[in-house]
């Protein structure tokens, strides 16, 4: 370990609560729709036209869609381990929501640990290292069957 | 009235990496329609180009970009994007313009150069992109192909095997068409030994990006009556419809999905919605249809696609490929071209080569790719956030 602080890979987009990190969207006051990431001037609900949205935190449980891996490196903005060390990806239905949201999965979980259906809970990890800081976003990690958040 | 165009003409130049100006295509594939249509250019009266975003201006402009190199003869133009269903816009565009009576032919043309190696997006610390964003977060295509392919495998019970079998039965769609990139019949072994890029999919299940073009001149049926072409395959409906709010299927580039939270909203797919509209225009329906050209970005995406257009209940796919139904002598043969499998994708020329590829089968001049009693044929892709086309085509 180091001493570099940590900050958010990208400001804003959810709290930095090591414990019960929630993602930050936002939620139109008249029809009630949420989006993420919050930024958004107009309503997309096609009957609403609506300008105003309450800032909200997401839930941060929810039911795997689909998952896979990243076995080869992404190209840059992405900044890779080196040696590049393979990660697991997961889309994750919340309920109240009712909407997708991707992320990666916590190192150390591969695609023979999820299932669809399964439930997945957000926590903070390292996405990378500057020379600044460490830069933390949201994960997914599965919960195992019988297993509290 | 009838809302039918006629297709006089069709041609391509072969798919590849030939790294040569992408003008160069569109030219070819257009005197190469023009030819099998039987008219001069100069009768042309509408040029519609689908844009290349890789290209710089002259891309942008591919319309007149092909015009020009075909000779200035003061046709109308127009140029449309909307990535992977850019040719069905630019084929939308003629044939509205057809209909209204503002041209009586059209030349529809699209055409691609694509670089080596990764699409990256643009510099800097751009969070607000949502392309740049999920590159940042480590989520690239193939993320998206096989997220619906691992849904299938886990809801439907969908093997790799299976996903080897759409492979296998593209490559030897593709062996013998002499515009396919890649003439190679691959094996199961092969396919399921090849490096895995994203789980479920492996290098061999994920298609290429190619250089390559194709055009068509489509008319009235006045016009085609006129010149003795009375009896040409006919466009039948083009679907370019968006997706429908709550949009609920996770989709480049995004990181979410619409929320369907909101009283009175319900959540749709964008897939399935596609070939439902242009069956509703062409008041055939999916008993009707002899063949299917689709878009295989992955393997698996393939079988996707027999659910969305209706050719099998949802869930079923797989026994589709199992028991041969798509392949050529199948009871309803898809990708017989060989699809994304065997090309790769030319982004704007892609979806004018499926209608390419469903004229021949329409016509009887598929060579060793032919198909029996072919009537009805529809095409279905799609590009990013949503945008898709589908068309039909028949006798």
């Amino acid at each position: 370990m180091n001493n570099k602080p940590v900050q958010a890979a990208i400001e804003g987009w959810f709290t930095l609560d090591t414990d019960t990190p929630h993602l930050i969207g936002a939620c139109c006051e008249k029809c009630g729709t949420y989006y993420f990431p919050k930024t958004l001037s107009f309503c997309k609900n096609p009957a609403c036209d609506s300008t105003t949205f309450n800032e909200v935190e997401l839930s941060r449980q929810g039911k795997i869609w689909s998952y896979t891996n990243a076995c080869y490196k992404p190209p840059e903005p992405f900044v890779a381990d080196e040696p590049f060390v393979p990660y697991a990806i997961a889309a994750v239905e919340l309920e109240k929501e009712q909407m997708i949201i991707l992320g990666q999965v916590v190192k150390g979980v591969d695609v023979d640990q999820m299932k669809v259906g399964k439930t997945a809970t957000l926590v903070l990890e390292t996405l990378h290292e500057d020379d600044d800081a460490i830069k933390v976003t949201w994960k997914w990690q599965p919960i195992a069957q019988g297993e509290s958040a | 009235m009838s809302q039918d165009i006629a297709v006089l003409g069709v041609g391509m130049h072969p798919w590849g990496k030939w790294g040569r100006n992408f003008s160069e295509y569109g030219v070819y594939a257009a005197r190469e329609a023009l030819k099998d249509a039987g008219i001069p250019w100069q009768d042309v009266q509408f040029v519609s180009g689908a844009a290349t975003m890789r290209c710089g201006y002259p891309g942008y402009v591919a319309g007149a970009t092909i015009a020009q190199a075909l000779g200035w003869q003061g046709a109308q133009v127009n140029t449309s994007y909307a990535a992977c269903a850019s040719g069905s816009q630019a084929l939308a565009a003629a044939r509205a313009k057809i209909l209204a009576g503002e041209c009586e032919v059209a030349l529809v043309v699209g055409a691609d150069t694509t670089p080596k190696g990764f699409l990256a997006p643009a510099k800097g610390f751009r969070p607000e992109d949502p392309d740049w964003l999920r590159f940042y977060l480590g989520i690239t295509n193939p993320t998206y192909f096989a997220l619906y392919a691992r849904r299938r495998m886990d809801l439907y019970g969908d093997t790799e095997e299976d996903f080897g079998l759409v492979k296998i039965k593209n490559s030897e769609n593709g062996f013998t068409n002499p515009n396919a990139r890649y003439k190679k019949k691959f094996t199961m072994e092969e396919i399921l030994n090849s490096a895995m890029v994203a789980d479920p999919l492996r290098l061999l299940q994920i298609c290429a990006t190619s250089d390559g073009g194709a055009a068509m001149i489509v008319s009235s049926m006045e016009y085609a009556k006129r010149i003795g072409k009375a009896n040409a395959v006919k466009v039948a409906a083009v679907s370019t419809v968006t997706p429908t709010f709550a949009s609920a299927v996770v989709e480049m580039p995004d990181i979410a999905t619409d929320s369907a939270a909101a009283a009175g909203v319900e959540a749709h797919s964008f897939r399935a919605a596609l070939p439902k509209k242009a069956y509703e225009q062409a008041g055939i329906g999916p008993e009707d249809v002899s063949l299917a050209e689709v878009y295989d970005l992955s393997s698996a995406l393939e079988l996707d696609w027999y659910e969305d257009l209706m050719l099998c209940p949802r869930g079923e796919a797989a026994q589709m490929v199992r028991e041969g139904a798509t392949k050529l002598g199948g009871r309803l043969p898809v990708n017989t071209s060989g699809g994304l499998a065997c090309f790769g994708e030319a982004v704007p020329a892609q979806a004018i080569a499926q209608v390419c590829e469903l004229t021949w089968q329409l016509r009887g001049q598929a060579g060793e790719r032919q198909i029996a009693n072919a009537k009805v044929g529809i095409t279905a892709n799609q590009g990013l956030f949503g945008h898709g086309s589908s068309v039909i085509l028949k006798k």
